[in-house]
């Protein structure tokens, strides 16, 4: 009994419900539910779980209000007193890539965020919208960002193209990031389970890898919420505060 | 050589990339367990330095296996 291992099938995109507007496809997609099932779910802890108003908070009540001061506490330290108008972007990035890539995990389900296209949706909001704040915010002395402090002239010539790339490189950065480590976490899953169902009675330990992959990917799926939260944090602390 | 068989191993060897990332994850919690016997008291404050560093040495690893993953499956 051969028992072919195909790890990438997992990432296919299905049409749940085909629809096409003039030419356009529109149909509503596996991955698009799931992208509901993230809304609701958050939409649902934040707005059930604070019901109740309670001065000392029951369970949902408790993680809604953690969630809550993790992300605010996260933006006034990187970002400053400035961040407080962009918490709630913020919040909704960390949110939504944390339910996703938890939704995820589930057996059978979807990896939203291993889709190059979605995290580089987010990363590109995330990189048009700071540039358009820090322009916004200075004019033109936004591209004193560029220029660090101290530099003698010589080497500002070396430098400034440097630092011009790897500001420039940033969308492309945050977004391969999340979607690498969503897409290697899976495709690992699925060939160590391959591995698992094929051979048998000796399945048992790579089903003992698997067992242990799935909880670094838990791990791997929340820290890549923060990171993608934290560096978001840390561009617009660089645009509002330019350094 | 056949397109199938250079793609293998010009999948092999973008993996050579994560060698980067072993060693760049190690350095990281080093750091980290140094600094938290000298000083116990500032684990707090270094450990989500800890853990953005993890994330972002991890991640240059896997921009070699993402291309590792271009290389097959996209061309």
């Amino acid at each position: 009994m051969a028992i072919e291992i195909r790890p990438l099938e997992q990432f296919t995109i299905e049409r749940l419900i085909p629809l096409h507007i003039g030419g356009v496809d529109v149909s509503y997609t596996n991955a698009a539910f799931l992208m509901t099932v993230a809304v609701v779910l958050i939409t649902a802890l934040i707005v059930l779980g604070t019901r109740k108003h309670a001065l000392v908070p029951g369970r949902w009540q408790s993680l809604a209000e953690m969630s809550y001061e993790f992300v605010a506490d996260m933006v006034e330290t990187n970002v400053g007193h400035g961040g407080r108008e962009f918490f709630p972007f913020v919040f909704t990035l960390f949110m939504f890539i944390l339910f996703a890539n938890f939704l995820g995990l589930i057996p059978y389900s979807y990896i939203v965020t291993g889709q190059i296209v979605v995290t580089f949706a987010l990363a590109a909001v995330v990189f048009i919208g700071v540039t358009i704040v820090g322009i916004v915010k200075h004019g033109f002395h936004f591209l004193r960002l560029f220029v660090p402090q101290g530099v003698p002239a010589p080497l500002l010539v070396l430098l400034v193209p440097i630092e011009l790339l790897s500001y420039c490189i940033r969308p492309f950065t945050l977004s391969i990031r999340l979607f690498a480590n969503m897409l290697a976490g899976h495709t690992m899953l699925a060939i160590f389970g391959g591995f698992a169902a094929s051979i048998g009675l000796l399945g048992i330990f790579p089903l003992g890898i698997n067992i242990l992959l799935v909880a670094l990917e838990v791990l791997v799926a929340a820290l890549q919420a923060y990171v993608f939260a934290i560096l978001t944090c840390l561009y617009l602390s660089d645009a509002i505060n330019l350094h | 050589m056949e397109l199938a068989a250079a793609k293998m191993i010009g999948a092999g060897l973008a993996c050579i990339a994560l060698v980067g990332a072993g060693i760049g994850i190690g350095n990281v919690f080093s750091a980290l367990i140094n600094s938290v016997a000298r000083n116990p008291a500032v684990q707090g404050q270094v450990q989500p330095f800890a853990f953005l560093g993890f994330a972002l040495a991890e991640a240059t690893g896997l921009f070699g296996l993402a291309i590792a993953f271009l290389i097959l499956f996209v061309f």
